[in-house]
Order: C-alpha cells, then sequence, then structure tokens
C-alpha cells in the first residue's frame, strides 16, 4: 500500500451513469488485476474504493458509477488533485488460469476484468469475456476488450443488444479452462452453481479502512474468517461461503 | 523542542500518543507503512476469552465527520493472540503493548486479564466495559457503577500490571461510573467509547448497518469527548486516558488540557493510516506554537 497525491487527467462519461477518471501519480504498489484504491474527498469521512480497470506508467485508469454521495462528487471533477491509496486488496491470480481462461463481469463489475484481460493476453492465453449489463445503453468497454484481442459476448438483460438473459445464459455454451468474474452478488451466486471449472471471484463489501485496520468488511470462508479489503477481494471458488 | 514525554500509570511514554484498540489491529499492518516504535503505545484489538467473528456486515456507515461501526469484537480468542499475535508484534514493535480486553460475564474478563497479565510485552491492560456492539456483554458492564466496579474488583485480584477501565458515553452520570472503578481498584480510566448511533438507507428503507445500530467515531464525536474527559478528570485522582474524535495534535492539546494523561486516536487512523506519525510530527510546532514546554504540566491545564 501507498499513499499518493495523485492529478486527474481525465474524468468522462462513458455511459448515462458510468464515469471513466484517470488519475496520474506514483502507480508502483499496484502489483496485480482486482485491486482497488481509496479514495479521500472533500467532506467525507471514510474513502471511497473503487477496482483498478487499467494502470500505466504514471496513471491509473478507474470506472465508476454514480451512485451515493461520493461517486456524485466525483463526476463533478474536472481537475485538481485526489489523496488516494494504492495497491491494495489481493487480486486474480492469473497462473491457474489454463490456456482458455473466462471472464465474466456483471455491471460495474466489468472494470477490473480490463487489467486482467491485459495481463492474461499477455502471457499468450486465450482469453473470452462475457459481459452483462441490463440494457444496451448500459454497455461499456466491448470494444476495449476486443482492442485487446479477447472474444468478447455481450448479454443484456431484456435482450436489446447481443444474447438476451444472463451471463450464465452466455457461459453454459462455452468452454474453458478457468474463470475470472466480478459483479453483484446475485450474479456470482448463479456463476458459483452454473461453473463447471474452478475460479476466482470478486466481492464488494461497505469498507471503513480498506487495509485491514478495522475488521469492517470480514466474511466467513471455508479456511476462516478473510477481510474483503486484505485477504480479498478475489476469493477462490473453493474457500466461498454464501451463508450471510 | 518541547518534551513530549509523559508517565502513564508508572510507565514512561516517549509521547502521549496511542491508536486506540480496534482501529490499529495488532499492530504490524501499520508497521509496514511506518517505524511504530515513534508511538507512545497502541492498544491492540479486542480481545476476548474465545474467537469471535462479530456481527453480520454491512458494519460501516458513514455520517457527518465520522463514521458507525459495528465490528461486534471481531478477534481470534485470547490463546491466539499470545500465541500468535504478540510473537509477531513482537518483531516490530519493542515498546509495551496496551492490551485490550473485552468480555460476557465477570468470569469472562478475569480469566483473559489473567493470561494476558503474564504477557511480558503487555504494559497496562485496558477493560472493556463499553462495547455498544455486543449483546448480553461489553457495555451492560460499563452501565452501572456496581457493575463497572465489579468487573474492576475481580479483575485486580489476578493481575499485577495497570488496570485501565475504558468506559462508554452512553450513560446519564459518568463520573459516578468512573469514581466507582477508582474505588474497586482501577489504575486508570479511559475514555470515551463509541457513541450509539444509526443511520438509514433511504432508498432501502432500512438500517445502514446490519446491526441496526453500531458505535459512532471519528471528529464530529471530539467535544462530547472533550467534555466527558474532563468532568472525569476532575473527579478522580488515577491517571486518565482521552480519546473521542483525537485527530491532529491541537486535539491531543485540548485533551490534556482537559486532564488527560495520555490521548487515543481512533477513526483518524483508518481514513489516514498515517495519522499517528503526522500527529507526533506535528507535536512540536503545536507545542511551540502555544507556548507549552512540557506536555506533562497541561495536564489537566484548564481547571
Amino acid at each position: 500500500m501507498k499513499q499518493g497525491i495523485f492529478s486527474i487527467a481525465e474524468n468522462v462519461p462513458i455511459t448515462e451513469s458510468v464515469y471513466k477518471m484517470r488519475l496520474v501519480g506514483d502507480v508502483s504498489a499496484i502489483t496485480t488485476p482486482g485491486q482497488f484504491i481509496n479514495i479521500k474527498l472533500d467532506g467525507l469521512f471514510l474513502r471511497r474504493p473503487i477496482s483498478v480497470c487499467d494502470v500505466g506508467e504514471d496513471s491509473v485508469t478507474i470506472l465508476y458509477k454514480v451512485v451515493g454521495e461520493g461517486t456524485e462528487q466525483m463526476c463533478r471533477m474536472k481537475e485538481g488533485s485526489l489523496d488516494v491509496l494504492t495497491g491494495l486488496g489481493n487480486g486474480y491470480d492469473t497462473a491457474a488460469s489454463g490456456e482458455n481462461p473466462l471472464l465474466i463481469g456483471g455491471g460495474v463489475g466489468v472494470p477490473p476484468l480490463y487489467l486482467l484481460a491485459k495481463k492474461l493476453i499477455a502471457e499468450g492465453k486465450n482469453v473470452t469475456v462475457i459481459l452483462g449489463f441490463n440494457t444496451k445503453d448500459e454497455i461499456f468497454y466491448q470494444k476495449e476488450f476486443e482492442a485487446l484481442g479477447a472474444k468478447v459476448y455481450v448479454t443484456t438483460v431484456d435482450g436489446s443488444f447481443g444474447i438476451q438473459g444472463f451471463v450464465t445464459d452466455a457461459m453454459k455454451d462455452l468452454s474453458y479452462s478457468y474463470f475470472y468474474t466480478c459483479g453483484p452478488e446475485p450474479m456470482l451466486k448463479a456463476i458459483f452453481r452454473a461453473s463447471t471449472t474452478s475460479g476466482q471471484f470478486s466481492f464488494e463489501e461497505r469498507m471503513g479502512c480498506g487495509f485491514g485496520a478495522c475488521m469492517g468488511c470480514s466474511c466467513k470462508t471455508v479456511t476462516g474468517y478473510k477481510r474483503i479489503c486484505k485477504e480479498g477481494p478475489v476469493l477462490r471458488k473453493e474457500e466461498i461461503l454464501w451463508e450471510k | 523542542m518541547g518534551k513530549m514525554n509523559v508517565n502513564l500509570c508508572g510507565i514512561e511514554l516517549d509521547n502521549p500518543v496511542i491508536p486506540a484498540s480496534g482501529t490499529f489491529g495488532f499492530g504490524y499492518e501499520f508497521a509496514e507503512l511506518y517505524d511504530i516504535n515513534i508511538l507512545g503505545t497502541f492498544s491492540f484489538k479486542g480481545t476476548t476469552k474465545d474467537p469471535r467473528f462479530g456481527n453480520p456486515t454491512p458494519r460501516i456507515a458513514e455520517c457527518t465527520a465520522g463514521m458507525i461501526n459495528a465490528v461486534g469484537l471481531q478477534n481470534p480468542g485470547v490463546d491466539k493472540v499470545i500465541g500468535e499475535e504478540l510473537p509477531k508484534l513482537a518483531k516490530c514493535f519493542h515498546k509495551k503493548v496496551m492490551a485490550n480486553v473485552s468480555g460476557f460475564s465477570v468470569d469472562d474478563y478475569v480469566y483473559t486479564c489473567a493470561k494476558l497479565d503474564a504477557c511480558d510485552q503487555v504494559g497496562w491492560i485496558e477493560v472493556n466495559v463499553s462495547c455498544p456492539n455486543v449483546h448480553g456483554g461489553g457495555m451492560s458492564f460499563g452501565t452501572s457503577p456496581e457493575a463497572a466496579a465489579e468487573v474492576t474488583r475481580e479483575v485486580k485480584m489476578v493481575t499485577t500490571k495497570p488496570i485501565i477501565i475504558k468506559l462508554s458515553p452512553n450513560v446519564t452520570d459518568i463520573v459516578s461510573i468512573a469514581s466507582a472503578c477508582e474505588n474497586a481498584g482501577a489504575d486508570g480510566i479511559s475514555l470515551i467509547n463509541t457513541l450509539l448511533g444509526m443511520r438509514i438507507d433511504l432508498k432501502k428503507r432500512k438500517p445502514v448497518i446490519a446491526n441496526t445500530m453500531g458505535g459512532f467515531s471519528g471528529s464530529a464525536i471530539f467535544p462530547v469527548a472533550v467534555r466527558m474527559v474532563y468532568q472525569v478528570a476532575g473527579a478522580v485522582s488515577v491517571p486518565v486516558v482521552g480519546m473521542g474524535g483525537v485527530s491532529d495534535a491541537e486535539d491531543v492539546i485540548e485533551m490534556m488540557l482537559a486532564g488527560a494523561t495520555a490521548v487515543q486516536v481512533g477513526a483518524a487512523n483508518l481514513v489516514n493510516p498515517y495519522a499517528c506519525r503526522d500527529i507526533i510530527h506535528s507535536l512540536p510546532v503545536a507545542m511551540e506554537k502555544y507556548g507549552i514546554k512540557s506536555l506533562n504540566e497541561i495536564i489537566g491545564g484548564v481547571r
């Protein structure tokens, strides 16, 4: 983990409610796909944890949906700087992927899969991606994943684009060596049941600190208690317990 | 440079800054960020007789100038704390640590305190009779003078280290509880634990916190904490450890003027992991600004 001051290089809407922000600063603490950053905002007490979508030599890109006070404030920012903690969380492990990994993202669960796809493709893997949205207007990053060289399937619940239905409807006809996913919990549960291989899931939880100090985001797993912010947000299929 | 050292129940601290229990884990997460030996000491994660997972999530809610938590004393239990956490801590922290203990019965407190009393690394035992997030224990011992005194008396009988009783602000008359603890043999009083609070999600029309209510902390509660520290310090002769919303060097000085011998920093650590380091670094400047030559001399200075 590192604390740093980042300057806002870009902050633009990519759908009606999802924004893309690029922050320039020291990104050396960001080491694996699936990690997150924690942003301090004026007038708000707790930092806002947001998953890393992409990272370059001196900048990090996040995609965030405007859902509350924090993201509301963020989407109005045009320039300036932000106090950010980087390199948080235990990300996706690409060593287990096999040759044909499947990446499944739902809504704002899509962003962390972008850096993961980039890494897997760089490692010579045959990457297939399923992006699930409610409707056509909410779709983002289809072309960006395609540009990386991934095979992309899009599903919409209302059938306004791509395959009609849920990500699991696209999943059932595909063969894959392993899977990685991030998205709303009902989707993660459905994938847990529908998947035919092992895989890794990224979870979301309300956090206090985001770096393992407060025990605010703990969950029970087969291998004991884990902090979503520290041992997570990525958990392996074999260790997940769904009780809540 | 002014003198920052203070004496807490017979043990000298290089400075009065102490990360509060529950906001600093067992220290080593923070030791990756800075040398935690610069701290006066720190109070480790509330420890109970048996391991506890704590409450369901969400456990955290945002508030204006603060936060609510309902973690519910998640900890690995006293045996693992002694067997695993303290040896890990020994590698990065060479001062005496403050052990924080919670329980669900007087026997629980006695059992856990006796075990921690035998640990060389432990300097003080902070007995938490004020956790608002567990039922049938915690705060119920800290809301009546008799119950708080009973825990104090029983714990004192099995320990040799200084016993500091951590009090709840969720009471009508905190002075009577502090005095009862002092009369029962407490070596110090620490206060305040969190204020019982609640937030509601307007879209869902449900409490934000799964446990409905939780402990409110952060800079918003600082004036309440200063007032209670002032009241208690005026009524007892044992040292008082002040906490509640402390976030900078000025707050530390204010707490000490109110009567605190040492000062704990809680929620601020969760927002800025370097909060305590920053406070310690800026204390000499703040002391200079207010003409303070020794922090020790300003304790209770408002009276």
